[in-house]
């Protein structure tokens, strides 16, 4: 296979994504509020960790350099993740960890849809299994986002505030980034429709307000990322990286 | 993962004999037991604290390793740890529900275990102190707690039996998951290597002690053994666990940090160096060096997630409210 | 307690064909809570293809201090069970 490194940076941004968002929600796994959410976490995390693996695997093809999964998500550091903004934020309180999910697999759904009729085999192998799991992500995250939204006063007042952290983060989730000139990778932007119908359904219900927003954050798809992400990926990679060579 | 011999039962109970003798007569018989059943409040007490046990071990049990998952050296093996950690949640959440059909509820079990008053396996009590930690709690501690269990799928209880069926069922994968892991490590470099070793060492003698007490000083032994809650003597688990144990830790390469371990032919099994039962009681009674922070983690996910279940509540409330005005 | 999450009993259908077995509970708040957890916790193995949740409040059991006036007297009913009818072999199977 050739290489074709446009679409290399494209995946290894999707890949980056799916990464860094499900080891966050791994890492709530032995501390959910219940213990039926111990368990519903962990099945979230694993098919971020999945579809992560296999566009790894496929960005290091399209590279062409040898590099495998594992080389790729352990040993780039924090400027060379290609990751959103949105997904490498702490994950906060448990309304801050659902609004997150709701937000992204809102974008990934109507995303991956897209993706299924993708020139590129990989892809949209890749399609045809997210978007049942995103759809699912949704569903879970939405229910939450409701009940939190229009649960206590307590509840609702975290809800608001995850909303008021977290909304500002959603405009990354459009840009077009490496995949600007991919025709294997659907446009980003064309998801709008679809994102702002799903979180205004869920808001509505939940009783919350889409926020205004004046200022937002970009940078992710270059490698400026937040304070967060270089602590995660330094816990992430410290065993991998004490052992150059080593198989495990 | 991880029953341990019952620590402290209570099997007294005030029936009369004839009921206790018609009782005894279906335990005999292999009868089994089901939630409405009559049945002696002793057998009932020994349950609900040994399934509670049980669940707590399960829950507290995601601690040690849940410790590795953001540090897990691949993804394959990132994957993996997080799917066996998330499987011993669902096993607490199962033997919750065996043990709510006796008349507990999870709450009370979980405050039980937050003021510190339930017990859990010892072996929780003891740090992850390395990745080779994953191996060989995958290995020698999710194998020592099969070696429980298996038996336990035919207890006289129903629902704990039919838990543990499911529970043996899914933990297969666990104790090849671990074994696996050491293998690797035992084929890769010096370092590696050593963090096997050492891990061994930390670990063999508490995965010894989690069988329980020597037969002589186990309180309650052969009332659990009369009503089949238990089927096999700690002591004869512990044997099987070994002798299964050793060849396999040879075939990595490893030695035991036991220096009287050594087979006997005329027993057909292994002989091995006296347990520390001090350091068991000490670490049961609440001393050992990561009792008070697992109990702390416990905690905080609870306290941290009252307003999350209050929530949830209310809103029910609410939405059962709206659905009567609507119809 | 009344602030404590209700019990729910849980159903799977392993497939088309068969029907829903009982596998175990779950607490959730409500319904819609209960079906997903019983998603997340009883088919992370492929376990089925549908769920039923159950209150377990809502569920009527029978008494088992009647279990022998409800059940043994059909014991002695064998009327009801083809054996017991004699066919000479020439007729064929029945």
């Amino acid at each position: 296979m050739a290489p074709d490194l446009e679409l290399f940076d494209a995946v290894l941004e999707l890949a980056d994504d799916h990464l860094v968002l499900g080891h966050r929600l791994s890492e709530w796994c032995g501390h959910a509020p219940m213990l039926e959410e111990d368990l519903a976490l962990p099945n979230m995390a694993l098919d971020l960790i999945g579809t992560a693996r296999t566009l790894y695997d496929h960005a290091g093809r399209l590279e062409g350099q040898g590099r495998d999964e594992d080389t790729l998500a352990y040993l780039r550091g924090d400027r060379a993740y290609r990751n959103l903004l949105l997904v490498e934020r702490e994950n906060g309180d448990f309304a801050h960890t659902m609004l997150r999910q709701l937000y992204f697999s809102a974008f990934m759904h109507p995303y991956w849809e897209a993706a299924l009729g993708s020139s590129d085999a990989v892809i949209s192998g890749v399609a045809g299994k997210a978007v049942k799991e995103m759809a699912y992500h949704i569903r879970h995250a939405a229910e939450w986002v409701i009940r939190l939204g229009d649960g206590t006063e307590e509840s609702a007042r975290r809800m608001g505030a995850a909303v008021d952290a977290l909304h500002l983060y959603t405009p990354e989730l459009f840009e077009e980034g490496a995949a600007a000139g991919c025709d294997a990778l659907p446009a980003r932007a064309a998801m709008r429709g679809a994102f702002d119908s799903t979180i205004a359904q869920v808001f509505a219900e939940a009783g919350l307000c889409v926020p205004e927003v004046a200022y937002p954050p970009s940078g992710g798809r270059r490698g400026l990322h937040g304070e967060e992400l270089g602590p995660m990926l330094a816990e992430m990679q410290s065993l991998h990286r004490a052992h150059p060579g080593a198989l495990w | 993962m991880y029953s341990q011999g019952l620590i402290g039962a209570d099997g007294r109970t005030e029936e009369t004999e004839d009921f206790l003798a018609a009782f005894q007569r279906r335990m005999d018989a292999e009868e089994k037991i089901e939630p409405n059943d009559a049945m002696p409040e002793g057998y009932r007490r020994t349950l609900v604290r040994q399934i509670g046990q049980h669940a707590h071990s399960e829950i507290v049990g995601m601690l040690p390793e849940g410790n590795w998952i953001t540090r897990a050296p691949s993804l394959k093996r990132k994957a993996a740890l997080l799917a066996k950690v998330q499987d011993e949640g669902g096993h607490g959440l199962y033997l919750y529900s065996a043990a709510e059909t006796l008349g507990v509820t999870r709450e009370q079990m979980t405050e039980e275990l937050l003021s510190g008053k339930a017990k859990y396996s010892s072996i929780f009590n003891y740090p992850t102190l390395s990745w080779a930690d994953i191996g060989i709690i995958g290995w020698l501690v999710d194998g020592a707690a099969i070696m429980n269990q298996i038996p336990l799928c035919r207890c006289s209880y129903g629902p704990y039996a039919r838990a543990m069926i499911r529970v043996c069922r899914e933990e297969s994968f666990h104790q090849r998951q671990g074994y696996e892991l050491c293998l690797t490590l035992s084929r890769g470099t010096e370092a590696q290597k050593a963090m096997l070793q050492d891990a061994l060492d930390r670990w063999w003698w508490p995965c010894l002690m989690m069988f329980g007490p020597h037969d002589g000083d186990s309180l309650h032994s052969d009332q659990s053994m009369a009503w089949k809650i238990k089927r096999f003597s700690n002591d004869d688990l512990r044997q099987k666990f070994i002798d299964a144990t050793v060849p396999q830790g040879e075939y990595l390469g490893l030695t035991f940090p036991d220096p009287e371990l050594k087979w006997n032919e005329e027993k057909g099994g292994y002989d091995h160096g006296p347990i520390d039962w001090e350091e068991f009681w000490r670490v049961v009674k609440g001393g050992g060096q990561m009792n008070r922070d697992r109990i702390t983690a416990r905690k905080k996910a609870w306290d941290e997630g009252a307003w999350v279940r209050e929530a949830a509540l209310v809103h029910a409330e609410k939405r059962r409210a709206r659905q009567l005005a609507a119809e | 307690m009344a602030n404590e999450t209700p019990l729910w009993e849980v159903f799977i259908r392993p497939r088309n064909g068969l029907s829903h077995k009982h596998v175990g509970s779950l607490h959730a708040a409500d319904e819609v809570l209960a079906l997903q957890a019983a998603r997340d916790v009883y088919t992370r193995r492929g376990e089925g293809n549908s769920i039923w949740v159950v209150r377990s409040v809502d569920i009527v059991a029978s008494d088992p201090d009647q279990s022998a006036e409800n059940f043994d007297p059909t014991a002695e009913k064998i009327y009801r069970h083809p054996t017991f009818y004699e066919i000479p072999e020439d007729v064929g199977h029945m």
